[in-house]
């Protein structure tokens, strides 16, 4: 068993990367990353990793420097928040496009404008979609363990792609929890070796990577990516039963708490839920019977097993740190509801947007989210299906 | 690691790294530029390349021209994508996990260095990647179509500032991008033409024995965007140098030298007029936009006379033939 520390979400995941012990890491400072890329060059200063650091000029030049050096033969890291994700979109699509096993801690951030450096997930949501497995992260331990299980995933041969793990920024990423560190040699040998796939390094073997692909095969090209999305979850969970063997700690792709005989849940993602379910604990002591379910494997998204989880209540809120603007419901939501379509008999869905630009959640807006819920139940109507919560009117 | 002498006879038992049979247009600049510079290679390489003519034509679907290692990234990229690779060599190369002595080039239209990937170039040498970054300079946006960039000269008909009643052509002057790679203080920067293949695969050799960021602008003709003949390429590029549109001069360790000198510097009508972009400029109305632009031409000529002379260095220059 490894040592219990007190320590934050960002230096929980410097420390796993160390451990971890990539061959190439690319990064670019941005509000609130800064402090765990911070973290890790002086571990590559000091000498404690052998990973080469590339300290570049921009995200975009970190997410290209990264494909050039996967490319190349090796494990490779970079971690970003908000702007600085967006701005290396181009090339996230790329990097997953080309199956390159990229690691990218993200620190979730509210997107300008206006501008705002606090914990948010729009910038991870905008990136949703741009073919990387997203696993996300209720606390440090979370991250931490999260951070060490992603280069399993992301490295599997049926798979080769990159993977984000989020956490919430300052919220997770600023705050001292208590946490377990494994041992490196622990973490060592659950990451293994890296495994090279046709590296430009081999000259020997010249391979072209980014070919112009038209009308002929652009499409058998995005069917294989969406297939191997498709093998990604089998991974996650064999993933996770080889962590709990060395950890102790469980993984699944969400996490069902209090679910099993609840009749009204909240859906939530990362730091959030922790609140929520102190606030569940509180109904369940009053005899009410409340759950949640926290999603932790975002992409590809488990439809079917969410759906499984879900299906027997009678109402759902999903709250969003995140909206969709455009008169449509929080990216979570717009998920949760397509799990739930494919049931004739299914919950009542209502979305909630709470927390943006990192205002707290506090446990009466989960309070107020349960009974809108009960409130729902029992006279079979919905006063509304979104809105903003924790807001000035 | 010996290098084979540059004689024809030579280099013509090496293999040829970049295949016959991509798409790029007949008489094309780009790959007689790329081919040199492989052939000038005594090390194996790996490549990359910014979106662009030479990407798209030279690998599609399952056809490579490229028998190197070689990725395309994206189009502003090409800089960092192969300081990446350069970084994972080294990485293994400490861990003892590869031995083998490799280069790394990373080759960009104008477009792709000059304009949209500028930032990852300078990003690139000033962080001293060992690497060579190669510009292929045919002026202009012309994969897409002919658009005016930052390295296209002034006067120049382009799609997007086209002849009309009102301009005549691109109104301002090149970037000079050469000089603002030199500015890095990256020990070696270098602008060659196809016309000089000598002089051209020299530069290459040199800068791949200097260890650090090498920078080097070549001259690419494209008889689609300079409205010229397709048989023309050398013979346009060869003008380019005889007018000293473009100089070849070397700026290693911060000491220019001029590699070659024309022996009669050509009036600049002499490039420009077999160029149909530039047509324009000989009717009367324009006679002060020519007038403007040989005076650009000399003066840049003379600045890099008076750079040359101060380092006191004569060096091995050779005289144009």
């Amino acid at each position: 068993m490894g040592k219990v520390v007190a320590v934050t979400g960002n230096e929980a995941v410097a420390e796993a990367l160390r451990q971890v012990n990539p061959d190439v890491c690319a990064a670019y400072p941005i509000t609130p990353q800064t402090d765990l890329m911070q973290r890790f060059t002086s571990f590559a200063s000091n000498g404690k990793v052998k990973t080469e650091v590339i300290l570049v000029e921009s995200e975009h030049s970190a997410m290209s420097a990264c494909v050039g050096a996967a490319a190349a033969g090796g494990r490779v890291v970079t971690a970003t928040s908000s702007q600085g994700l967006l701005l290396m979109l181009e090339i996230v699509f790329i990097a997953s496009g080309m199956r390159l096993p990229i690691v990218m801690p993200i620190v979730n951030r509210a997107v300008s404008a206006p501008i705002n450096i606090h914990g948010d997930h729009s910038d991870a949501m905008a990136a949703r979609d741009a073919g990387w497995i997203q696993l996300w992260s209720e606390n440090a331990q979370e991250a931490y363990d999260n951070a060490i299980q992603a280069f399993r995933i992301a490295e599997h041969l049926d798979i080769r792609l990159p993977a984000m793990v989020c956490l919430d920024g300052f919220i997770i990423s600023h705050s001292i929890e208590r946490i377990e560190y494994l041992d490196d040699k622990t973490v060592s040998d659950f990451v293994g070796d890296f495994k090279t796939v046709n590296p430009l390094l081999d000259t020997d073997h010249p391979v072209s990577y980014g070919p112009l692909i038209l009308t002929d095969y652009y499409m058998e090209y995005r069917k294989a990516h969406d297939e191997v999305m498709s093998r990604v979850s089998k991974v996650v969970l064999e993933v996770a039963e080889d962590f709990h063997k060395v950890s102790g700690r469980r993984y699944g792709l969400f996490e069902a708490y209090r679910l099993e005989d609840a009749e009204i849940a909240l859906v939530v993602l990362n730091s959030a839920a922790g609140t929520s379910k102190d606030v569940i604990d509180a109904f369940r002591d009053k005899g009410i019977k409340v759950g949640l379910l926290k999603p932790r494997l975002m992409r590809p998204f488990p439809y079917n097993e969410i759906g499984e989880a879900l299906k027997h209540l009678k109402a759902v809120c999903v709250l969003d740190r995140a909206d969709a603007f455009g008169g449509s419901l929080g990216p979570l939501c717009i998920d949760i509801m397509s799990a739930l379509y494919q049931y004739k008999e299914r919950p009542i869905v209502m979305n909630k947007i709470y927390g943006l630009g990192g205002r707290d959640f506090m446990p009466s807006q989960a309070e107020y989210a349960l009974n809108d819920l009960l409130e729902t139940v029992k006279t079979g109507k919905v006063k509304t299906f979104k809105e903003y919560i924790g807001v000035r009117e | 690691m010996s290098t084979a002498p540059l004689s024809l006879k030579e280099l013509s038992k090496k293999e040829v790294l970049f295949a016959s049979g991509h798409r790029m247009c007949a008489g094309c600049g780009a790959p007689i530029v790329v081919k040199m510079v492989l052939l000038a290679s005594d090390y194996p390489v790996v490549a990359s390349n910014a979106t662009g003519c030479l990407e798209v034509s030279s690998c599609i679907s399952e056809y490579t021209s490229w028998k190197i290692p070689w990725i395309h990234n994206a189009f502003e990229n090409a800089a960092a994508t192969i300081a990446g690779a350069e970084t994972m060599y080294r990485s293994l190369k400490k861990q003892g996990k590869i031995d083998r002595e490799i280069k790394f080039i990373a080759f960009g239209g104008d477009g792709g260095s000059y304009d949209i990937g500028i930032q990852s170039l300078s990003g690139a040498m000033e962080r001293g990647h060992d690497m060579l970054y190669i510009c292929y300079d045919n002026g202009a946006y012309m994969n897409t179509g002919i658009q005016r960039s930052s390295a296209t000269p002034i006067g120049a008909d382009t799609t997007t500032c086209p002849v009309g009643d009102v301009i005549q052509g691109k109104p301002q002057p090149r970037k000079d991008l050469t000089k603002i790679m030199a500015a890095h203080g990256i020990p070696y920067v270098a602008q060659a033409s196809p016309s000089h293949w000598q002089d051209l695969m020299k530069k290459v050799k040199k800068a791949l024995e200097i260890k650090g960021p090498k920078f080097m602008n070549i001259l690419a003709p494209c008889n689609r965007g300079w409205r010229s003949q397709t048989n023309d390429a050398i013979l346009l590029s060869r003008l380019a140098v005889e007018t000293c549109y473009w100089p070849l001069f070397e700026i290693e360790n911060g000491v220019t030298r001029i590699t070659v000198k024309p022996k009669e510097k050509r009036p600049l009508v002499d490039f420009l007029k077999p160029q149909g972009r530039f047509k324009h400029l000989f009717t009367p109305q324009n006679e002060a936009l020519l007038k403007q632009a040989q005076e650009q031409i000399d003066q840049y000529w003379e600045r890099l006379l008076k750079e040359e002379a101060c380092f006191g260095s004569v060096g091995s220059q050779e005289t144009e033939k």
